[in-house]
């Protein structure tokens, strides 16, 4: 499949990359076809010809305008062909010829075209920065593109709130126009999953379930609106098994390649929001809920509770947990008592030292006269 | 011989009042030369001087006596004398002359070490160090060489009790580094290791010109120290700590920061394995009982984490957890630190269940509040003492001088005190 697609472009790098990996198992027509690679390749070279040409007389004539659509046509080259850096430095380079913002905001979109495909995000963050900061007011549409661009750079640092906050906000004009980088299905899929692991109850209420421009996204994927449900309404069961089903597609998802993390953010903060409300728990009902067994919900527990991101005690004998709310009194008492052994200590210590020091600096003074 | 006989009835005369007495430290002091060429003869003279009248002439005789080598049946007799002089010395007159005091006391002790008796020193040079000792917050030269005899003797008690008291003054910097390094000595044979602790940082943190073995000794003892007593290690010094021990302390103790790092690992087996391989470089170091009271202490403080997140759990949870081999094993530990009273718990043995309690300490009982009370107390009269140090030092002429050269300029806003220039 993969190989009928770049037939159909001029990347011939990836036409060899992807032939390689076939390695021959799908029979003989997918094996290396030498003749179209070498066709494409002279084809390639003499369109490279004409573009520089064309640019170099543009730049002689000095024409900003031409000089400009030459650098973008010669970066639209380079990308077809698979050349991103250089596809890359030549969108850069039109930096230098735009006139009017919506030149700009071309410039800085095709940037960060290539960059998400270049997996190099930095850029992708400072040239969508610097597509907001233009003077002139950006349509809906572009505003929704920079918003899907921002939240795959955050997603990609595993950010994961200021992903699902930049998610949450893009409009429903999208539709289909961005669909070189980023499809409605994904948006609202890595939307609710990064909201789902890093949202608190709150907001995810707020932003998620009444988010009327998300309802329209969600409709796309009903797995994850089901999903969002389900966890909201603590049924953590079903909740999980949703994503035990998503998991297999969207471990080879692009942007979404860690998806373990999340996940395990997600089971996390299930366990926690389900021992949250309640002064004791059964573990062995709490297992059934989370589909694992007791020793293994146990170890689960336990590393948390050392995080301390539970405040309970596990009563391993009777298999329950219980909540355990600090004892505010005694530890105040005990930090006070530690608190003045330490400054006890500290200043006798200081003291000590200032007076050696003292007494080193009058031996050498009266050692000096 | 005549000299010395007039000196003798000079010291018998002279020794009432106190102008009496600074007029025959001159005497003596110009004597001195004298008495120390007749070192051999002067032992019957001492018998027509009373220590207790005579402290500083008699001081002076037993100086130039004991200045020579002495044998071990020479020793037994004059360690006796010395002893007996020392208790019954008078203070006042000894201070007049300290050098000499701490000669003698000195010697008393190499002569005591000699015997191979450590314990009979013990005791005269406590009484040594009160006299000599201007106030208790004074370190004199006698301290460690009284702590030594401690350690030597075993007697870590009586070194305890000099420990108790807060230094502040001291003489010799050399004098300070032994201190403390037999001190933490002292208190780790004790099992006190806050104070051990305390003791060794100030070794490890002191102003230090050039690195020192008593230094680097004392650095090993610390890490060891500071894993059994807090379970971590921080292995950059405090800023306060002089650069020299800084750069340097740190190349002399490498299989010390190495076993650091495996402790902070937390795996039992590989940081057992990396003791017994580095055992003969601890045991060099005479620091093998330490290194094997750090490996358990691993397992305590795995236990005792174990206390934060269970209520109860079974012998055999606590053996795989804290990798023992039985529950029998684990059954002992937790015995033990319940008795030493590192963790509060209750073993079922029916059901081979731990059942791990609170504190149990409510801060309610009245000793608790003596506790408080007192801490308040001593910290007021700490805070008082700082203020106190703080305003001599403002007006130290010395550190005036220093502070008026480093002002850069004396702009009209900045109204500090200190004018630009201050030249005494």
């Amino acid at each position: 499949m993969a190989h009928e697609e770049i037939k159909k472009g001029e990347n011939t790098q990836l036409y060899r990359e992807v032939v390689h990996k076939i390695d021959g198992r799908l029979g003989p027509k997918y094996s290396m076809d030498a003749t179209w690679c070498n066709m494409t390749d002279r084809k390639t070279e003499q369109r490279k010809e004409k573009l520089e040409n064309e640019l170099n007389a543009y730049r002689t004539n000095l024409i900003k305008e031409s000089i400009r659509m030459g650098y973008n046509d010669l970066g639209d080259f380079y990308y077809a062909h698979g050349a991103l850096g250089d596809a890359f430095k030549s969108y850069v380079r039109t930096r230098d010829y735009c006139t009017t913002s919506k030149h700009i905001i071309q410039m800085c979109l095709s940037a960060i075209l290539v960059s998400i495909e270049m997996g190099q995000f930095t850029h992708v963050t400072s040239y969508i920065s610097k597509a907001e900061q233009t003077p002139e007011a950006l349509d809906s549409l572009t505003v929704s593109k920079l918003r899907c661009a921002a939240g795959l750079a955050h997603l990609a640092a595993k950010k994961y709130k200021l992903a699902a906050c930049k998610f949450l906000e893009v409009g429903p004009e999208l539709g289909n126009s961005y669909s070189e980088v980023i499809s409605s299905q994904d948006v609202a899929t890595y939307g609710g999953l990064c909201a789902l692991a890093s949202f608190d109850r709150t907001e995810l209420k707020n932003k998620v379930i009444d988010n009327i421009n998300l309802r329209n996204f969600l409709e796309l994927v009903p797995k994850v609106r089901e999903l969002i449900n389900d966890f909201y309404s603590s049924q953590y069961a079903s909740c999980l098994e949703y994503l035990g089903n998503l998991k297999s597609n969207l471990m080879l998802d692009i942007h979404l390649h860690h998806f373990e993390t999340l996940y395990d953010q997600i089971r996390i903060k299930a366990l926690i929001q389900y021992t949250h409300s309640s002064v004791s728990v059964d573990l062995r009902m709490m297992a059934d809920a989370f589909k694992t067994s007791v020793a293994g919900l146990e170890k689960e527990l336990e590393t948390l509770i050392t995080d301390n991101q539970i405040q309970a005690r596990i009563d391993s004998h009777n298999k329950i947990l219980y909540a355990r709310h600090a004892n505010q009194r005694n530890a105040t008492f005990q930090r006070a008592l530690q608190i003045g052994n330490e400054f006890d200590r500290d200043v006798r210590a200081m003291l000590l030292r200032a007076n050696l020091l003292k007494h080193d600096y009058n031996l050498r003074a009266s050692r000096k006269v | 011989m005549n000299s010395v006989e007039g000196l003798v009835t000079q010291i018998q005369g002279l020794s009432g009042t106190t102008s009496d007495v600074l007029s025959l430290q001159n005497f003596l002091k110009q004597a001195d030369d004298s008495l120390h060429a007749e070192s051999t003869r002067l032992l019957p003279f001492l018998d027509q001087l009373d220590p207790s009248k005579h402290s500083l002439g008699y001081l002076y005789f037993l100086e130039a006596c004991t200045a020579g080598p002495v044998t071990k049946e020479q020793a037994s007799s004059s360690v006796l004398t010395i002893a007996r002089f020392i208790s019954s010395c008078v203070a006042e007159q000894i201070r007049l002359a300290p050098d000499k005091f701490t000669s003698v006391c000195k010697r008393f002790k190499d002569q005591v070490l000699l015997l191979e008796e450590p314990l009979r020193g013990v005791a005269p040079l406590l009484t040594a160090i009160r006299k000599l000792q201007s106030s208790t917050e004074h370190l004199t030269t006698l301290h460690p060489e009284f702590l030594l005899l401690c350690l030597l003797a075993k007697c870590y008690k009586t070194g305890l009790s000099i420990l108790e008291e807060d230094i502040f003054e001291v003489d010799q910097l050399r004098d300070f580094f032994l201190y403390c390094y037999y001190g933490g000595m002292i208190c780790i044979g004790q099992k006190q290791f806050r104070k051990a602790l305390e003791l060794l940082h100030n070794v490890v943190t002191a102003p230090m010109p050039a690195i020192n073995a008593i230094a680097v000794e004392a650095y090993k003892k610390y890490i060891l120290v500071s894993l059994i007593h807090s379970g971590q290690f921080s292995t950059s010094l405090p800023k306060y700590a002089s650069s020299v021990a800084q750069r340097n302390l740190k190349n002399f103790c490498q299989p010390y920061f190495e076993l650091a790092n495996s402790y902070s690992n937390g795996k039992i087996a590989d940081f057992e394995r990396f003791v017994q391989a580095n055992k003969e470089k601890f045991e060099s170091d005479n620091n093998l009982g330490l290194v094997k009271q750090v490996v358990s202490s691993m397992y305590k403080r795995n236990i005792q984490r174990l206390t934060q997140t269970y209520l109860t759990l079974s012998l055999q949870d606590i053996a795989n957890t804290v990798q023992l081999n039985s529950p029998k094993e684990a059954e002992m530990h937790v015995l033990q630190m319940i008795q030493d009273g590192e963790i509060f718990a209750m073993i079922n043995q029916k059901d081979g269940m731990v059942r791990f309690l609170e504190d149990p300490e409510k801060y309610k009982t009245c000793e608790m509040i003596e506790h408080i009370d007192s801490s308040i107390q001593r910290l007021m009269t700490l805070s008082k003492k700082l203020t106190v140090v703080n305003e001599l030092t403002s007006c130290d002429p010395l550190y005036l001088t220093k502070a008026g050269k480093e002002r850069q300029r004396f702009d009209f806003d900045d109204f500090d005190g200190v004018p630009q220039r201050f030249n005494i």
